[in-house]
């Protein structure tokens, strides 16, 4: 019971890390096209998906995040050629880390969305946000503020 | 300073440690005797008997400098290194366990009821049929007993107290120690918060050459017959040299061994294990076109222990300092 009342009110804060030129894109096709997705995620933008560094996902986590979207063009299509084969590189090897410390490694997600894929991106924070919703709260998911 | 003598106090100190970084100090031989023309020792319990009443009857910065070792543990640990702090001009910590929590910081993976079940109880070798454990406080007719209690996590000096230098290593090898010596006794010390020793990675000391080629697989060091001349991540050992501090002269690769990252994470690095995985990332065969999830899940399995193996000596001092759970209520103190 009180379980359920717990789960009702529980609103994940996702973090997603989008790249400019295909991910980010995508999410402002999704917001032109008045696609509705779920407010629960705030975006990033970075110039690649090769440019998110294993730390800021740790760090998201440590800050209170629930789940963290990795997003970046597709494989081949990365504005600068494999940025996107980086990060998928680090987002394998983090989340094997991840399970290590104890956490749910599919607090963890990488998607490729490109620009045009508006529907795309408001699908996968749909599904993201249910995910996390299904997992819980997060490890650090009650801390107020950055220390 | 408004002091008396002319000659200065020194200071020694070991927390949470092994013991080998007092036996470090002393390894510098005649050396030591140098320290000891310019100071008087003040409170080394390795070394003196020097007693808890005596530290804390010294004025506020009335010891000139004192090395600490030894990561903060216990209550005992932590009330220590703030009386020393207090009573310390300079304080310096020294080695790994006192710059990032080293070795006994990876007991942050378990819980202290985790640890005391498996070093009292489950332990194989352990015989306690009556599951006796310590207690901070037993009551006993002739008096009351105390243990210093454990804290929830181990920490590094600087999370509890300001550092002002920083003498990396497990030990911190002679030459280092003798080098801050020298800064020290000609007043040339650097500014203060820094880490003494190199200001680059193993890897700009280390004689072996970095072809960066792809690993497909991961190897033990003692599995396999190790290239000497060949970069060991080359040869598919974890190897932390890229995102270690230099200053240690690559002794364990040199030594046909990977770095285990004990000298801690170069400048402007937080995180020592996150920025290994990054370094990592761009030579291990993952995701790329024609590899395979089959592939890559058996790359990874070959790659156990992250923990001990990226935050061998750094894991307290990381993002998330130790074991995470879920489910929200993981502020630990
Ligand atoms: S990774 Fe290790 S073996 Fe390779 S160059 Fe760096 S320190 Fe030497
Ligand atoms: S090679 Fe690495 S582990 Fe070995 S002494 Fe140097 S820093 Fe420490
Ligand atoms: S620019 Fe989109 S992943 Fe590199």
């Amino acid at each position: 019971m009180l379980k359920s009342v717990i789960k009702m009110e529980f609103e994940p804060k996702l973090v997603g890390f989008l790249c400019k030129w295909c991910s980010s894109a995508g999410a402002d096709l999704a917001g032109v096209s008045r696609r509705s997705y779920p407010s629960n995620l705030v975006p990033i933008t970075v110039n690649c998906s090769g440019r998110i560094d294993v730390s800021h996902v740790i760090r998201a986590f440590r800050d209170g995040a629930d789940g963290v979207l990795v997003s970046g063009c597709h494989p081949g299509d990365c504005h600068y050629t494999s940025g996107n084969y980086k990060a998928w590189r680090r987002v394998a090897l983090l989340k094997h880390v991840l399970e290590d410390f104890g956490m749910n490694p599919d607090r963890v997600k990488l998607e490729w969305i490109s620009a045009t894929e508006g529907d795309k991106f408001a699908q996968t924070v749909k599904e993201f946000t249910k995910e996390i919703k299904e997992l819980g709260p997060g490890p650090y998911s009650n801390v107020k503020e950055r220390e | 300073m408004s002091k008396k003598e002319s000659k200065k106090k020194v200071a020694a100190y070991w927390a949470a440690s092994c013991g080998g970084c007092d036996v470090a100090l002393l390894g510098l031989h005649e050396r030591i005797l140098d320290l000891l023309d310019f100071a008087d020792i003040a409170f080394w319990p390795a070394a003196t008997d020097f007693k808890y009443e005596d530290l804390k009857g010294y004025e506020r910065n009335e010891i000139d400098l004192t090395f600490f070792n030894g990561g903060i543990r216990t209550s005992e640990n932590r009330e220590i290194a703030e009386i020393i702090r207090e009573k310390s001009e300079l304080l310096v910590a020294y080695g790994s366990c006192a710059h990032q929590g080293g070795i006994p910081g990876l007991a942050n993976m378990s819980s202290n009821e985790e640890l005391f079940e498996t070093v009292y109880k489950n332990n194989p070798t352990t015989v306690n049929p009556e599951g006796v454990v310590p207690q901070e406080l037993t009551e006993r007719e002739e008096g009351n007993l105390n243990l210093p209690g454990l804290q929830e996590r181990v920490k590094s000096l600087s999370q509890v107290v300001e550092v002002d230098y920083t003498v990396p290593g497990c030990p911190p090898p002679p030459e280092l120690t003798e080098d801050f010596l020298d800064l020290l006794l000609a007043g040339n010390l650097p500014p203060k918060g820094s880490v003494v020793a190199g200001e680059k990675t193993v890897c700009d000391e280390c004689s072996r050459e970095w072809n960066k080629e792809t690993i497909d697989e991961f190897h033990r060091p003692q599995e396999v017959e190790i290239d000497p001349d060949k970069c060991l991540l080359d040869q598919g050992i974890i190897c932390m040299g890229p995102v270690t501090r230099s200053g240690c002269e690559a002794s364990c690769p040199e030594a046909n061994l990977p770095c285990k990252g004990c000298f801690g994470p170069p400048k402007k690095v937080e995180d020592q294990g996150t920025e290994m995985l990054n370094s990592l990332a761009s030579v291990v065969q993952i995701g790329e076109e024609g590899g395979s999830l089959e592939g890559e899940k058996a790359l990874l399995s070959n790659l156990p222990d992250t923990i001990g193996t990226f935050y061998n000596f750094s894991l307290a001092n990381s993002i998330f300092g130790g074991k995470v759970s879920d489910g929200g209520n993981d502020e630990q103190e």
